[in-house]
């Protein structure tokens, strides 16, 4: 049963930049994978890096952000929050073995409807050579450790020929 | 004699520091050993498993617990303080959220152990003995614990009523604890015993920061004369205490040296280390790409910077691969 | 395992609605079996499918289930929340239900128009529905809020978009104030001799216009100035205006012009911008005599007086206004309007940049824009076609499509270039008798006359050959050749390549943005296409609109255009912004962000986020506050706090992180 592999990548993506660019992409009826799901937020400095962490925990394979281009956001400068953060954010991921490509902040402007496709794409791609994250798969694997004592500790101890070591 | 509450506490992968906690209540510990009757306390008392085996359950009012769980001696004895109490309180940092030993989700476990059994520089084992956990002695079986696959915070193996932050949760703190549980004027059950607001609040250093923070550079405490007045940050010090719970009354800071989170978050964050990077990092001056690279080489340990004590709650637990 | 995670004990009441949209969703996904998905989902009261939620039946269908089932709770799988996201918050408020608890999924742009593999397809709007589903339960109760809109317009830029577009304000009542860069109005179409198709004189139909804009009593005319700042939002801006030195009094001054005559200069001797660089003023100048405002400049770059201070300044001498004032420097001006209409047209292309055209090194090689002015009677030639030597020419060649349809430099059309071409090659032939040869791809003609037009050109004995021009060369290849300019082209009518000697070349340069477009499109705040012109909101139903409120785009400054479509969009904008000053009020979207004051431990990490100002520390209190009118809800302040203590409205931790798990769940 060797079935191919479809990754579940989480994207954010700003209002007036990447989600409109979006749009334009479907407008334009161009094509691309269906392994993106997209969050909506008004500006790409919404952002918390909890919300990355938290996609990869529930079990997304990849997340995507995408914002307006440096110099060009709509709120101004929320774009350079958002590249501040997510610069130590993909020091922190590397430092807890989530390789790159897992994660990736692109910036595509309202313009840039075939970028959504190339981007998206590509990305998809690239994240089911790297296989399925599924963290929580392997929690519950983790957690396998812990279910076999919950069961001894539950049933009245039998005394058996065990010494503890003091 | 009168039937006094009976009181556990326990310590599993810790440090001994939150028995010293329990220990500087100075002069009131007089007063909780007057009103309650501790049953177990590893430390200073001389009780058995079996004794505790042998209580009815939830006959223990309520165990306080400390340390990160790494064992299975840890996850056995957890599990049967569960069964025996009303109220398990989560007691400091490492039972909170894995504490200082949580960090050591960064290496597999067989890594360590193939470190510090074979190749730490120290070691003369060229028969790479390895400890067993169960192995036979004079007919004996004699057993070890063994060691689980990661650090484990107290609520990820038991549920927990309370939790007591900090490493440790200062004197102040535990006789609050102690004293709710005494009048029975608990809150709601998870409720973290400490003020659900960041750090700033307490810390005499707050008017000194600047609203308009621009940072350049970061440093280590060891780098810098620390200005004992200004804000911290300010300084360029990586200073934890807008994303830490308060609590403590700056006691660190009031030390001169920055916050390094132990209180764990606030309420309304799931991840101290991220919901850190997103407020930090937001300050920082340069816009592009090396400039602000520049500016984070000055941390060169993400990880152990920002889930120094919270590692087992972080969203991402352990290291992958 | 303890779980602090929040649960509601009872789910509020969801309805949802997939909308077919005839074909285009259904077409590729599954409607029915995402209803019935949906419908088992916690919390669903109703799961409907329907052709049309847009339409006035599906909306009733809405506000009718609100209130037999109770809805609490509303979302709609349909198209872009962009399209109709209010449209749905209004047929909620129709039902008695506040209109923001409502949720959007976007299935029909992001998946039906845009995925082949239908079952993925279904399965990825699952997802997302089950995602809406979710994250709407953490929806609040919001209002919108209502600022006053102040009534005073700024027009930006004074060609004749610019112009019509203040003309239509002032005339509706309103104050204009009409800032222009240049030391007059009129812009580019004031260069022009005759404008197609009817070859109207350019001046002829602008001037009077011109005149208007300076006689009417609400346009307040600030030429030779430009917008240097602007701050605030729709309805309520405040700019900075930065008026440079003519160093003549604009009130005094009645442009006599016997100063030019006066100057110290006997002879013109600097190169005339007006005429393109073909003929020459002296420092002190007018643009072209209807220059509006009459009045006169100095040019700093070679006035002896403002460059040495040692000159008999005989100009100030004759002026009996005593208009000159040679110590004026530059100021700056702030004013109030509610609305801003963005008129800064284009730049022709840099002939240049096609160097086998020969633009700066053969002297017989023209721009468009030059020849304008050559056949302009009041032009540096006085209408006459001579070349730079005062040499008539016996042939012309007109070369289309320089700087357009080129994969080299701009890949668009300019639009007008075929026109204009047509138009110069009628007017050489008037003012001359060369020949003249105009070398085209395609015969662009599309607006109302301008086929017509084409077909008289036809009958004027102009040549006309297919084929891109390769290169104009003065290498000759046999005697006629000599001492002209060849032109190598490829006649692909005809199917083999020509050499045509002429004299003067013209080349047709196609419309760009102009050079600082990128740097005055970010002082507004709003955006450019890829190819750098202003983008507006949406090409169809918003063309004079950007994706800021309250600010207009209008003429070529949005694309390449010819007068009467610059006229009409010129109107459209100010039609829009007459609609915002007339409603009186603005409604603020309620995304904005808020601080919960006994969570907050004033850390003042937010502070410095916000580019609107809105975030400052009470002093009282020591904690952070946001004002939430200047509040544009981008949220970096409520990702940013590190305690979890400012709250996005429609955007809060709860309702994303809720959204995440939706879309993630198995």
């Amino acid at each position: 049963m060797t079935e191919k592999f479809e990754p579940r990548i989480v994207a954010f993506f700003c209002n007036w930049c990447t989600y409109t660019a979006a749009d334009l992409a479907g407008v334009s009826r161009l094509k691309y994978a269906p392994n993106v799901s997209v969050i909506r937020v008004m500006c790409s400095g919404r952002v918390d890096p909890q919300f990355v962490l938290d996609a990869f925990a529930r079990g997304a394979d990849g997340v995507l952000l995408g914002g307006c281009h440096p110099g060009d956001c709509h709120y101004a400068e929320g774009n350079y929050k958002t590249l501040r953060r997510m610069r130590m954010l993909e020091r922190l991921l590397k430092g807890m073995g989530i390789y790159d490509g897992r994660f990736r902040l692109e910036w595509i402007s309202g313009a840039e409807g075939e970028k959504v496709k190339t981007v998206i794409n590509e990305m998809t791609e690239k994240v089911r050579a790297l296989g399925p994250l599924d963290l929580p798969g392997k929690t519950l694997e983790w957690d396998k450790e812990l279910e076999e004592l919950e069961a001894h500790v539950n049933k009245s101890a039998p005394k058996e020929e065990v010494v503890h070591a003091r | 004699m009168p039937d006094k509450p009976k009181v556990a506490f326990y310590w599993c992968a810790s440090c001994g520091g939150c028995e010293e906690a329990v220990v500087d209540l100075a002069e009131d510990i007089l007063k909780v050993v007057e009103a309650v009757d501790i049953i177990l306390w590893p430390v200073a008392m001389d009780f058995k498993k079996e004794d505790i085996e042998a209580r009815p359950d939830k006959s223990i009012v309520a165990s306080f617990i400390n340390g990160a769980v790494r064992t299975s001696e840890q996850e056995e004895w957890v599990r049967l303080l569960r069964k025996k109490s009303q109220v398990v309180v989560s007691f400091g940092a490492c039972a909170n959220s894995g504490g200082i030993p949580a960090l050591a989700n960064q290496s597999r476990t067989e890594d360590i152990m193939k470190y510090v059994y074979e190749d730490s520089p120290s070691n003369d084992n060229p028969a790479k003995t390895r400890p067993l956990t169960e192995c036979k002695d004079e007919g004996r079986t004699l057993t070890l614990p063994s060691m689980h696959g990661m650090v484990r915070s107290l609520d990820q193996v038991i549920d927990v009523e309370y939790y007591l932050p900090g490493c440790p949760p200062t004197p102040k703190l535990i006789m609050g604890a102690v004293q709710a549980l005494l009048t029975g004027k608990l809150p709601p059950v998870g409720t973290v015993l400490s003020p659900n607001m960041a750090l700033c609040e307490e810390c005499k250093r707050k008017d000194s920061k600047p609203a308009d923070l621009a940072l350049t550079e970061f440093k280590r405490p060891h780098q810098v004369h620390i200005d004992p007045e200004k804000c911290l940050l300010a300084q360029g010090l990586v200073c934890m205490g807008p994303a830490t719970r308060a609590g403590c009354e700056a006691l660190c800071p009031g030390g001169n040296m920055p916050c390094t989170g132990c209180f764990g978050p606030t309420s309304r964050v799931k991840d101290q280390g991220a919901k850190f990077i997103s407020s930090v990092f937001s300050n920082i001056a340069p816009k592009d790409e090396k400039g602000i690279d520049a500016v984070l080489d000055g941390i060169p340990d993400p990880v152990g910077t920002f889930y120094r004590y919270g590692l087992s709650k972080g969203l991402l637990r352990r290291k992958l691969n | 395992m303890s779980d602090n995670k929040k649960k509601q004990d009872v789910l509020p009441r969801v309805g949802f609605y997939i909308c077919h949209c005839g074909t285009n969703i259904a077409g590729t996904i599954n409607v029915a079996e995402v209803q019935k998905y949906v419908a088992g989902l916690p919390g669903v009261a109703v799961s409907r499918d329907y052709k049309y939620m847009c339409s006035d039946p599906g909306q009733e269908m809405i506000a009718q289930d609100i209130k037999e089932h109770k809805l609490e709770r509303l979302v709609v799988a349909a198209c872009s929340p962009n399209l109709h996201e209010e449209t749905f918050r209004k047929a909620a408020a129709k039902g008695g239900l506040n209109p923001f608890f409502f949720q959007m999924v976007n299935i029909r742009e992001h998946a039906s128009w845009v995925h082949t593999d239908k079952i993925a397809a279904t399965l990825k709007v699952m997802d997302l529905s089950r995602a809406a589903v979710a994250r709407v339960r953490y929806h609040h109760a919001l209002d919108k809020k209502r600022v006053p809109v102040d009534p005073n317009v700024l027009v930006v830029g004074g060609g004749i978009a610019g112009i019509h577009a203040a003309l239509t304000l002032a005339n509706a009542g309103k104050q204009v104030t009409l800032v222009e860069r240049e030391a007059t109005i009129g812009g580019h179409m004031a260069l022009f001799d005759k404008t197609f198709p009817t070859l109207d004189c350019a001046a002829c139909i602008l001037t009077p216009k011109m005149s208007a804009v300076k006689s009417h009593p609400n346009i307040r005319l600030w030429s030779y100035s430009e917008v240097e700042k602007v701050e605030g939002y729709v309805g309520n801006y405040k700019v900075k205006v930065k008026r440079k030195p003519r160093y003549v009094n604009e009130d005094l001054c009645v442009g006599c012009m016997e100063c030019i005559d006066a100057c110290v200069f006997k002879e013109a001797k600097f190169p005339d911008k007006f005429n393109q660089g073909l003929g020459k003023r002296k420092p002190v100048y007018i643009d072209f005599p209807q220059a509006t405002p009459k009045v006169v400049l100095l040019d700093p770059e070679t006035c002896i007086q403002l460059k040495t201070g040692k000159c008999k300044k005989s100009c100030a001498e004759v002026c009996d206004r005593k208009a000159f004032d040679f110590t004026q420097k530059e100021k700056f001006e702030e004013i109030q309007v509610g609305a801003i209409v963005l008129a800064t047209g284009f730049k022709a292309y840099d002939a240049k940049r096609d160097p086998q055209y020969g633009y700066g090194k053969y002297p017989g090689v023209y721009t468009s824009l030059e020849i304008e002015r050559l056949v302009n009677a009041s032009g540096p030639t006085s209408g006459e076609v001579v070349l730079r030597d005062g040499k008539k020419p016996k042939a012309v060649g007109i070369v289309h499509c320089v700087g357009s349809r080129d994969a080299k430099s701009n890949k668009w059309c300019s639009r007008v270039c075929c026109m204009y071409s047509l138009k110069l090659a009628h007017l050489i032939k008037e003012h001359s008798d060369a020949e003249v040869y105009n070398f085209y791809i395609d015969m662009r003609t599309p607006g109302k006359g301008y086929e017509e037009f084409y077909d008289k050109l036809l009958s004027e004995g102009v040549h006309f050959i297919r084929g891109r021009v390769a290169d104009v060369t003065d290498w000759a290849m046999t005697p006629e050749e000599e001492g002209r300019l060849v032109m190598r082209v490829e006649d692909t009518l005809a199917g083999f390549v020509r050499r045509i000697p002429v004299d003067m070349v013209v080349l047709s340069t196609g419309l760009e943005p102009q050079a600082d477009a990128q740097e005055v499109r970010r002082r507004f705040n709003i955006g450019c296409g890829s190819e750098g012109f202003f983008q507006e909101r949406h090409p169809k139903l918003a063309p004079v609109n950007t994706f800021t409120d309250g600010i207009y785009i209008a003429g070529a400054c949005q694309a390449p255009r010819d007068i009467p479509d610059t006229v009409a969009q010129a109107g459209a904008a100010a039609a829009e912004a007459l609609a915002l000053i007339d409603a009186g009020f603005v409604e603020l979207e309620p995304n904005t962000s808020h601080v919960v004051e006994d969570e907050c431990s004033g850390c003042k990490t937010c502070v410095p986020l916000c580019p609107y100002s809105a975030i400052t520390v009470e002093e009282e209190k020591k904690k952070a506050i946001i004002n939430e009118v200047l509040c544009k809800g981008c949220g970096v302040c409520a990702a940013a706090c590190p305690s979890g203590s400012i709250r996005q409205n429609l955007f809060e931790d709860d309702e994303i992180f809720s959204e995440i798990e939706g879309v993630l769940a198995k």
